[in-house]
Order: structure tokens, then sequence, then C-alpha cells
């Protein structure tokens, strides 16, 4: 399942997606809209928007890659576009594996690697009303 | 003269518009494409830094040249997650 919506994501339908008898651990990751910026600011809420295609095409890729050294897991991702207010899951990224670890190092993966590749972009919507297009900082992780 | 389709995104959508059709000279290359909308836009100005061409949804550089039909989508920084 790799997917660009409209509508609220449903976390537990993505889990259902990557859920097989061979696999023993799904580790699921949800990004959340938060009510900061980075800088502090009070943030009102999210804009996204995509090329949706080669969204979809770019997450396939990154299942590809982790196929490559751990063949055995599952993977979906889902991102949601439009307009998303505090509190309300933009991304949702799950990993499906025979064993715990490759199910948190896959989820992981893909989730920095979504950040870094996919043609989805974020406006930062404030309380006071200003708006601002954020851009992913490549190849630096949030704690 | 091949007329190419441009999709624009965020920053960029917002001074282009979604989508646009643009005629260009035989042999243009994708830095040609740029010239003219920045040409037709001057607040393009500067907003090419970080930005990326993809053709018909792969990324390719610059100096492509541009065939009658491409989709050529102008992806400025990406921000998903």
């Amino acid at each position: 399942m790799f997917e660009i919506v409209e509508a609220p994501i449903d976390p537990q339908a993505v889990e259902a997606a990557v859920r097989a008898p061979a696999c023993g651990g799904i580790v699921s990751f949800s990004g959340v809209v938060r009510e900061s910026a980075d800088d502090g600011r009070a943030v009102s809420g999210l804009r996204y928007e995509a090329h949706a295609a080669m969204a979809r095409a770019s997450f396939a890729e990154i299942a590809d890659e982790i196929r490559r050294t751990m063949p055995e897991v599952r993977l979906a991702i889902v991102h949601r576009i439009g307009e998303l207010v505090v509190g309300e899951i933009a991304v949702v990224v799950a990993a499906a594996a025979p064993h715990r670890a490759d199910a948190f190092a896959a989820a992981r993966f893909a989730i920095d690697e979504l950040k870094e590749r996919a043609p989805i972009w974020k406006e930062e919507r404030y309380r006071d009303g200003a708006r601002l297009w954020i851009e992913n900082r490549c190849g630096e992780m949030k704690p | 003269m091949p007329k190419v389709r441009v999709l624009a995104f965020a920053r960029l959508r917002e001074l282009l518009g979604e989508s646009r059709e643009v005629a260009l000279a035989e042999g243009a290359t994708l830095r040609d494409l740029w010239s003219s909308l920045l040409a037709a836009e001057p607040r393009l100005q500067g907003l090419e830094s970080g930005m990326r061409f993809a053709c018909n949804q792969r990324i390719c550089a610059d100096e492509r040249t541009l065939c009658e039909g491409d989709e050529i989508a102008l992806l400025p920084p990406f921000g998903g997650g």
C-alpha cells in the first residue's frame, strides 16, 4: 500500500496492509501535526501538496531498497495532502517483518528516506495568520 | 516548436499555477524552459535554488532536451513527513 490521500488516515488500516502470518513484528510510525514550529511559533495547521504519481513511485522505490537487504519486510506508506489541523496524522509508515529488529529498522529507514526523496511539500500556517513553505533538511535527522 | 506541459508545486505553483503549456524552440533544454518562465514571471528569480526538474516523472538534469508532449515538473525542495 503506497498512497497519497486526501481523507484522514486510519493507522490500523495501514498496519493491516502489512500484516502476514510470517511476520512476528509490526512497527507503525505516525507523523502528527505539532502545535509549535521548530522556532517555537504557534502552529494552527499544515497544508501538504504532492506530485502524487511521483510520490507513490518514491514510496515503492524505498520499499524495493529495503527488500534488497531485508527481503522479508512488508512495507506500507500513506501520506495525506490538503489542510490538516494540529493533532491530525499526516503520514503513516508501517513495516512488518519476521522479527522486531528488521521491522524497527525498516520503518525508521522509510520515514527518513521519505523526507528526503518524496515530492511532497508542506506549508506551515501560524496562529498569527502567517504562512511558510518548510524544507526538509536533507541528511539531518531530528531526535 | 515542441510544446510541453509544466506542472509547478508549492511556492512555484503560487507564481505559475498548477499546470500550463509552454511552447519552446526546437532543441530547447530544461534550462531554456526555466529562462522562458523567468522572463514571463520575474518573481521566480532565486527560486531555482534547490529546485529539481522531473521529465515524465523522472528527476533529470537541466541540460535535457525537451520533446513534444513532455510532462515537466518543477520540484522545489521537499517538505514531506
